[in-house]
């Protein structure tokens, strides 16, 4: 058997439809779109036609609403720049302490200008209390930025509503949406939401390309100023041929939306089901009932996530942990600590990611190996004995410094 | 994934001395359950010779630390325990082949698991004298405590201070922006304000010249003659040696004998050397392979 790919929320395979027609944009059609001969007469109309599938695929009312940028990082820095450039006086933001770091760290280094965080707690389920969101609205808000769906667990917020929230308090509001995009549908122009990112290689388009959506009148001041390019709202040459391979992208994801959510879904739910049921002392991180169809974050107790991921590989299989280790920091991912869950489990988090490519025999291979690679790693923990871990694990095993 | 030499790769998949020993009469137990590395090392140790017999880990880490432990046993095992705990863990981060910068803590915690093993032994209390931050500097290994403390201590002020005092800072120079805010922090607490453009306080290197005056050449030899000697019995366990061949400036050319012959942790080894070398005459010191001196005088000469 090949290798298994279960690690799609960290990138996708670029589907080779989306290959295809990225093709001539390299070879044939390579003129630069606002040149006027025939290397670049037919850039325009494929950008076009990009525009208008990204625009149906999250339901934007216009297409002139779709700013292509680099990647995800890109959209959001632009967002979030752009509405406290926009409103000088507005010295707040509203965020979680949950978002990815392309949020986090650019809130963290806002901070040290002046600007208030507030960063929403979560519960151990990883959702949102609204009530202390709808407290923290005020007219000192120049924008809310929370995730459409958290790339670790799944879990999706509800941001339709609490855009609702946002725009009755007079405050701008903007998701990170890369996780969500092309995984379950989304009708924008029905909400009140006035920025969103998206990203490219988590949709099966390739790496280096994304879109900001701004809302139709948002007021807006742009990252990149230079030429006329997005209508001078990103300057910088277009990416035609990725652009292209975005639309294509889109209309594909739009295509397979059901399928993402009946058959990616049931291999998610098999998987799930299998290792909580072969394996003790696991369990799923994040809102089981409102989360997104192709990922299950799966805590591991008494074993490390990095060794986990090896042994894994080892076998051919893909996927991705929320441990210190992996990242080469000191703390497990901010997400399992924001969840409160303990060091003992959230060290040990593996986070399985499915896209459409995936099989249910895959699912079997993994169900297979999955036992094994856990009993061996807890043989060597100190926290486990024989068959159970022993008894008051922190006290029975707590060395110098813990 | 973490680029893990053959031989990390070798302990993970193959422990050596997986599990507890049974009848230990040493156990160290160190590590951070929130860093997500901890480690139990137990011990059978004779009670005449104080030689190790027996010596098994129970580690909950990553790859690197499981490899650590598992090496760790390797080295020491039929050792007495004052030879164990001459272990460093450089040396266990060389019997891996080398650990990436943000692991290197694995091997510390092997040390330190050995320290304390040896002091439950011996019925000493062990303490940890360690405490680690987040990795500041990602071409030496330094992290945000280390550069905090020497920032205290040498009353430091600028990015350079931080540079010639941990050498944070001093490869890619990538990590500076975040040097910049330890200052900013630290100097805040002093009631400092930190000025990108401050003069720096002096170099501890020409602090050293300062009083002293500065070697000449033949005190530098002397000087590295001592170092070398003092190296030498290290390398001498590993079957290798160490001879100084020329001297030229800043430069020392040697060459690695016996087993570091040809050994692929040569040009480790000699990093190491050069890095002890700096730290006792407190002024920068190339060490050179002996072979790679034609090269360059031709080049000087012409």
């Amino acid at each position: 058997m090949t290798d298994i790919y279960l690690d799609n929320n960290a990138t996708t395979k670029v589907d080779p439809a989306v290959v295809d027609v990225m093709i001539p944009y390299f070879l044939e059609q390579y003129g630069n779109p606002s040149s006027i001969h025939k290397f670049a007469d037919g850039v325009a109309r494929g950008l076009k036609q990009a525009r208008q599938q990204v625009q149906a695929l999250i339901g934007a009312e216009h297409d002139s609403e779709i700013i292509f940028t680099s990647c995800g990082t890109e959209s959001n820095s632009t967002a979030i720049l752009s509405a406290i450039k926009a409103q000088p006086n507005k010295k707040e933001i509203i965020t979680t302490t949950v978002e990815h770091p392309a949020i986090l760290n650019l809130c963290e280094h806002l901070e040290k200008e002046g600007y208030t965080i507030h960063r929403m707690p979560v519960d151990k389920a990883g959702r949102l209390n609204l009530e202390s969101y709808k407290r923290l609205l005020s007219d000192q808000v120049a924008i809310v930025s929370v995730m459409w769906a958290n790339n670790e667990t799944g879990t999706i917020f509800p941001v339709a509503e609490m855009a609702e929230m946002a725009n009755a308090a007079g405050v701008m509001f903007h998701t990170d949406a890369v996780q969500a995009v092309g995984k379950i549908p989304m009708m924008l122009q029905d909400t009140k939401i006035d920025m969103l990112s998206l990203s490219g290689h988590k949709l099966h388009a390739p790496k280096g390309i994304g879109v900001l959506y701004l809302r139709r009148g948002t007021r807006y001041r742009p990252l990149l100023r230079g030429g006329h390019q997005e209508r001078g709202r990103r300057a910088g040459t277009e990416n035609t041929a990725s652009i292209v391979g975005l639309g294509k992208a889109c209309e594909l994801a739009l295509e397979y939306i059901e399928y993402e959510n009946t058959k990616v879904k049931a291999m998610r739910d098999r998987l799930e089901q299998g290792i909580t049921e072969q394996i003790g002392h696991c369990f799923v991180t994040g809102d089981m009932y409102n989360r997104l169809p192709n990922t299950t974050d799966i805590a591991f107790e008494y074993i490390e996530g990095e060794s986990i991921l090896m042994l894994l590989n080892k076998a051919g299989i893909a996927a991705s942990s929320g441990s210190a280790c992996t990242s080469g920091s000191l703390e497990p991912s901010h997400v399992m600590r924001a969840m409160d869950i303990p060091y003992t489990a959230a060290h040990g988090t593996i986070r399985f990611s499915f896209s459409r490519y995936n099989t249910m025999a895959e699912v079997d291979k993994v169900l297979e190996v999955m036992p094994g690679i856990v009993a061996t790693l807890r043989k060597l923990s100190p926290y486990w004995d024989g068959n159970g871990p022993v008894a008051n694990p922190e006290q029975a095993f707590a060395p110098t410094y813990s | 994934m973490w680029d893990y030499s053959d031989k990390v790769k070798e302990h993970f998949f193959n422990p050596k001395n997986a599990g507890a020993v049974v009848d230990a009469n040493a156990i160290g137990e160190v590590g951070s359950i929130s860093c997500g590395d901890a480690l139990r090392l137990t011990l059978k140790v004779d009670d005449d010779s104080e030689v190790i017999l027996e010596a098994g880990f129970q580690t909950f880490g990553c790859g690197s630390a499981i490899a650590s432990s598992s090496v760790l046993t390797e080295i020491i095992k039929g050792m007495t325990l004052d030879e164990a705990l001459k272990v460093t863990n450089q040396d266990i981060a060389d019997h891996l082949e080398g650990l990436p910068p943000e692991k290197m803590h694995c091997s510390v915690m092997g040390r330190e698991a050995l320290q304390a093993a040896i002091a439950n032994y011996r019925g000493e209390e062990w303490k940890d004298d360690h405490e680690e931050g987040a990795l500041i500097c990602k071409c030496f290994a330094i992290d945000a405590v280390m550069i905090e403390e020497m920032i205290w201590a040498n009353k430091l002020r600028t990015v350079e201070d931080v540079t010639n005092f941990t050498k944070a800072g001093g490869g890619c120079a990538a990590c500076h922006e975040d040097i910049e805010a330890i200052l900013e922090k630290v100097l805040a607490e002093k009631g400092e304000k930190f000025d990108p453009s401050a003069e720096s306080v002096s170099k501890p290197a020409e602090k050293v010249a300062a009083v002293k005056a500065p070697l000449t050449n033949l005190q530098r030899i002397k000087k590295i003659e001592q170092v070398l000697e003092s190296l030498r019995p290290s390398l001498m366990a590993d079957g290798g040696d160490v001879e100084l061949v020329e001297v030229i400036g800043n430069t020392a050319y040697v060459n690695m004998t016996g087993a570091c012959n040809g050994c692929q942790m040569a040009a480790m080894t000699i990093a190491g050397i050069q890095q002890r070398l700096m730290e006792v005459m407190g002024e920068f010191i190339k060490v050179v392979p002996a072979s790679e001196m034609s090269k360059l005088v031709n080049i000087e000469v012409a």
